[in-house]
Order: C-alpha cells, then sequence, then structure tokens
C-alpha cells in the first residue's frame, strides 16, 4: 500500500500554530455521522439473517469507525486554517482526491483485467471454475464487468472530472472532506459489490447486480459527487462552461438517474441482503436496458467524450477543431441515446414498435458518434508528427478511432436483421470489447499518462519507451481479441440458425460449443496481453511518482500573514 | 374497446404528443446557437481553453 503522504502535500509554510483551531460543521457532522452508522451497522451484524449480510455490515462497521479515526486524526495534523482557494492569486488546486481515485482506477484496473482473463481461461478450459461456487464464471463474471466499468472506469472519471473542473474554471473544487467522502466512499461501494458478488449477492440485473443497501450507499456517495462538481462550476472564475464539463455533468446527473430508476427494489428485511425489484416481467426487462444502454451511453460515451475534449487538445497542444460541433455533439448525444435500449431487447417480449424505435434512434446515433469521432481526431490537424514521437496521444487518438469503429458496428447490430444472426452471440462480446478495451481503454490509459505527472507534479513520465511497449502489446491484444469474437461469433450465429434439407436443425448446441473452442484461446491470449500492458503502465506510473523529476515550478511566495 | 374522446384523454394525448414538436424546436434552437455568426468569436476562445490555463 501507498503511505499517506503520497496523496496528501503537506504544506509546512502555511503552518500557524499561534491560530486558535476548532473542527469545522463538515469535520464534526460527518464525524458524527459515521459514529451513529458504526453504531447501527454493529447492530445489523448481529442481527443479520444471512452471512453476506453480517459481513457486510462488520465492514460497514469497520469502515465508519476508521472514517471517524481518519477525520479526527486529519483535524489534529491539520493548520488551524483550511487550505486557501487562492495562492497568489492563483487557484489553489486540490490534488488530494485526484490522487487518490487515479492510484485507485489503476489497481481496480489490473484486478479486472486480470478476472477477466481467469473467465475467458475458464471458457476455454472449463475445470479452471474448480468446482467451487466463489470462483464460478456466473460469480465472477459480473466482478470483472463491475471492476473495469465502475471501478476502474468509474475511477478514472472521479479524477479525471476533479482535475478538469478546477482547470477549466480556475477554481480550487468545492467542499473540504466531500471530495473525500466521494472518492472513498464510491471506492468503499466498490469493495462491498465486488466481495458481494463472490459471496452470491446479486440482484441479478446486468450492470446493476449490487444488492439494495449498495444502492442506497452509491445513491449517497454520487449525489455528494454532483453536488462538489455543481459546486466547483457555480463559484467558477472561467465565465465559460467549457465543453468537457457538460459532459461530465451529463455523466453524473444521468447515472443518478438511471440508478434511481432501475433499482426501486423491496428487501425481505432491513437485516437481509436479498430484495425484490418493485416490477417485474417486460417492465423490468425494459427498465434494466433503458438502464443499461444508457450506462453505456452516459458512463462509457458521455464521460470519456469529455476526457477526449480536454486531454486530447491538452497533449495535441491544439484548439478543439471546431466548438460548434462539439455543441452539437453533445446535445445530439443526450437527445438520441437515451431511446436506445430497447435494441438489446429484439425479438422478445417487449412491443414491436418499442423494438424499432429503439433501433431507429440507434442508427441516428451514427451522426454524433461520428460528429464527435471528427471533431477528435480533426483536434491533431497541424500536430500529426506528434503521433510519431508522442505514445500517449497516440494511445488517445487510437481510442478515438476505436470510439467510431464501435459507434459503427453498435447501430448495425441493432438493426433487427442483423440482430437475428448477432444476438446472444459472441459477436456482441466482441463489439462490446472493442468499445471497452479499445476506446474507454486506451482513453483511460492516455488519461492517466497525462494526469498522474501532472497530479504528482513531475516533469514527465519515467519512460515514453514504455508507454510505447504498452501502447503495443495492448493493441495486440485487442485485435487478437475483437477478431476472435467475431469471427466465433458469426460462426456460432449461422451455426444455430443452420437447418437441414427436412428441416430439423443442422447442429446440436454443444457442437456449437466445441466450435468455438479455439477462438476462446485467441480470446483469452489477447486479454493476457491486455493485462501485461496494464501492469508495463502501472510500473511506468509508479516510477513516475516515486522517481520522477520534480516540475520545476514558479517559487510559491509566502503568505502575506507570514 | 372504442376510445371515448374525453378532456381527460385529450389532455394526456397531447401532453405525450407535445414532446416531440418541443424537442425538435428545442434541438434546432440549439444549431442555430451553435451557427450564430455573432458566437463565433466566443466559441473558439472556448476551443483553446485547456491551453490558457494556469
Amino acid at each position: 500500500m501507498v503511505s499517506g503522504d503520497v496523496f496528501f502535500q503537506r504544506d509546512s509554510a502555511m503552518h500557524q500554530p499561534s491560530l486558535s483551531k476548532s473542527m469545522t460543521t463538515g469535520e464534526s457532522g460527518l464525524a458524527l455521522v459515521f459514529a451513529v452508522t458504526a453504531f447501527l451497522c454493529v447492530i445489523a451484524s448481529a442481527k443479520a439473517l444471512d452471512a453476506p449480510f453480517a459481513f457486510h455490515a462488520a465492514l460497514s462497521a469497520a469502515a465508519s469507525l476508521t472514517a471517524v479515526f481518519c477525520i479526527i486524526n486529519r483535524y489534529f495534523d491539520r493548520p488551524a486554517e483550511l487550505p486557501p482557494a487562492e495562492i497568489n492569486g492563483r487557484p489553489n488546486y486540490n490534488m488530494g482526491p485526484i490522487k487518490f481515485s487515479s492510484f485507485m482506477a489503476m489497481f481496480w484496473g489490473i484486478a479486472g483485467f486480470l478476472v477477466g482473463l481467469i473467465i475467458a481461461s475458464q471458457l476455454a478450459w472449463p475445470a479452471l471454475n474448480f468446482d467451487l461456487p466463489w470462483t464460478s464464471f456466473g460469480r465472477l463474471r459480473p466482478l470483472h464487468t463491475s471492476a473495469v466499468i465502475f471501478a476502474f472506469g468509474g475511477n478514472v472519471l472521479i479524477a479525471t472530472s476533479f482535475y478538469v473542473v478546477q482547470k477549466t474554471c480556475r477554481v480550487r473544487l468545492a467542499g473540504d472532506l466531500a471530495p473525500w467522502f466521494v472518492v472513498v466512499g464510491y471506492n468503499f461501494f466498490i469493495l462491498i459489490a465486488g466481495t458481494g458478488y463472490l459471496l452470491g449477492v446479486t440482484q441479478s440485473k446486468e450492470y446493476a447486480e449490487p444488492e439494495w443497501y449498495a444502492d442506497i450507499w452509491l445513491t449517497i456517495v454520487w449525489v455528494t459527487y454532483l453536488l462538489v462538481f455543481l459546486g466547483t462550476i457555480i463559484k467558477r472564475k472561467e465565465p465559460h462552461i467549457f465543453v468537457a464539463n457538460w459532459f461530465y455533468l451529463a455523466f453524473i446527473v444521468t447515472i443518478a438517474v438511471l440508478h434511481l430508476g432501475n433499482n426501486p427494489a423491496l428487501p425481505v428485511s432491513v437485516f437481509g441482503s436479498k430484495s425484490y425489484v418493485a416490477w417485474g416481467g417486460i417492465q423490468d426487462a425494459m427498465f434494466q436496458w433503458w438502464y443499461g444502454h444508457n450506462a453505456v451511453g452516459f458512463f462509457l460515451t458521455a464521460g470519456f467524450l469529455a476526457i477526449m475534449y480536454y486531454f486530447i487538445p491538452k497533449r495535441a497542444e491544439r484548439p478543439i477543431y471546431s466548438y460548434r460541433l462539439s455543441i452539437i455533439h453533445f446535445w445530439a448525444l443526450i437527445f438520441l441515446y437515451i431511446w436506445a435500449g430497447p435494441h438489446h431487447l429484439h425479438y422478445t417480449a417487449l412491443p414491436d414498435w418499442t423494438q424499432t424505435l429503439g433501433m431507429t434512434f440507434s442508427i441516428m446515433l451514427w451522426m454524433p458518434s461520428w460528429g464527435g469521432m471528427i471533431n477528435g481526431l480533426m483536434t491533431l490537424s497541424g500536430a500529426w508528427d506528434k503521433l510519431r514521437t508522442d505514445p500517449v496521444l497516440r494511445m488517445l487518438v487510437v481510442s478515438v478511432a476505436f470510439y467510431g469503429m464501435s459507434t459503427f458496428e453498435g447501430p448495425m447490430m441493432s438493426i433487427k436483421v442483423v440482430n437475428s444472426l448477432s444476438h446472444y452471440t459472441d459477436w456482441t462480446i466482441g463489439h462490446v470489447h472493442s468499445g471497452a478495451l479499445g476506446w474507454v481503454g486506451f482513453v483511460s490509459f492516455g488519461a492517466l499518462y497525462c494526469l498522474v505527472p501532472w497530479a504528482w507534479n513531475r516533469k514527465g513520465l519515467y519512460s515514453l519507451k514504455l508507454v510505447n511497449w504498452h501502447f503495443w502489446i495492448a493493441t495486440l491484444g485487442i485485435v487478437l481479441y475483437i477478431s476472435a469474437m467475431w469471427v466465433s461469433g458469426i460462426l456460432q450465429g449461422l451455426m444455430w440458425r443452420a437447418y437441414t434439407s427436412l428441416g430439423f436443425l443442422e447442429y446440436s448446441f454443444i457442437e456449437t460449443v466445441e466450435a468455438m473452442h479455439p477462438f476462446y484461446i485467441i480470446r483469452a491470449a489477447g486479454g493476457g496481453l491486455f493485462l501485461i500492458g496494464a501492469l508495463i503502465m502501472a510500473f511506468n506510473l509508479w516510477m513516475t511518482v516515486r522517481v520522477g523529476e520534480q516540475e520545476i515550478q514558479i517559487p510559491v511566495a509566502l503568505q502575506p500573514a507570514e | 374497446m372504442k376510445a371515448i374522446l374525453t378532456l381527460d384523454n385529450l389532455a394526456s394525448g397531447l401532453v405525450t404528443t407535445i414532446w416531440t414538436p418541443v424537442f425538435i424546436a428545442i434541438f434546432l434552437a440549439i444549431i442555430a446557437y451553435a451557427f450564430w455568426p455573432r458566437n463565433k468569436a466566443a466559441f473558439d476562445q472556448a476551443a483553446r481553453l485547456p491551453l490558457r490555463e494556469e
């Protein structure tokens, strides 16, 4: 583990012991709330109806007590005055929570890619399930998806959004403890969700598996996130709200709405982990995929497009190609995405007109998606030569190319006749991973390669050569992964629909499984390469923080009081 | 069952239908805003925003 001072930069020059010191309302209030929570969690743990709930309640009690300790400890360690919003007329940016989230992103990224590699290997060699409930594919699969999307992606989004909103508003992040509450609270949610999956706690909704108590906790954390973000925008010094902040805000607001919309459930008991959803049948299915597809649209797209609109101009040192296009890109995406969910339910009990509506809006999404991609790529105009020398920029640009590719493929797969071949096959998995590994993964890696030296105040990365290695190994891994899944998926779909001349199905199901075996091995190899790339990255970032050269700063003069 | 026109279902029909023209009008207004010649200078400034921070 990293020691605390990696995240907190204590500024001894600001220490003024002569001033009388008292706890802020936030500090005392939050410490009190956590003390009460710890007490309630101990009771819940004692009265628990099932073992996982008892474990989670005990974990929450321990975490609450740790929070009380940390708040009081920080109070004794800090100078009497809270860090100033400005030093010498320049904003005093708050980097602590950003460093924490960046570190957690890298940690969960490696964990998530590793679990992905394990379940890919399980599909190729089922013996790797070990006949144990905790290591079975059914429990590890949501662990993988949540770890890569919500834990890795979520931490990247929180870290970059806190950085971008401060820099483009020229103001210190709103709140004192609130940003810390967001980053630590969010990672605690991940811990509860992930351990729950392993213990068999799930509400069985794809990408919304966490049970009711984890959902309530996430709601509290997420509303705080929204308030911190909005609070920073409200007190901005820059009159214009930069487009990246629009995308981040859409991501935060929509995820709140989706989370509340999809998760109303009635717990069997307040002392048990099991709950039942408020509505059943096709209504539940429609709600689930309204949620599911907009999680793709607003978590995996809008949030990461915000990264694109800030980090690519910054890294390429070029202005955004067309700011007008970025405005239209934003609003077209917002207006269209929300209707695309029904394409997950083609040829089901969902009314036919709803399926067609979902398909139509998915196809219309081609326009904003490609508009955005063109805007990202053309930002490089006048700086294309940098792709040759800067592997970080290359990673960012290739991610946008993958964005274009997967947002071409997605609408195509939403067309009902195409979907009749592709649905329930590995083609879907291939499509998802060209978006997840190529777009979300690469844009996150690129952003972290930029963000870590900036947040830790380093001159540059430890090694650009290692970034280059990461880029090529991971790219090769993606190509192996998605091409294997395309072939496997189309093969699978064609075998399923093949009839003999007498009208019987030509292949039994197990024959299709057997046909997929070689592709599963290739896919696992691709995932393995992607993981190796991430390990190289983690080493590179670690060395950047540990031995990287300090950026020479304009010396910060003493404060007027001294 | 025969649909009977009442004030109630007329109103609900109107409310559920009105969103389409309203959304289209809002979107057209956004496009007009984006292409309004007078806004060009401000947008060109905004496009450089990440490059001129402290």
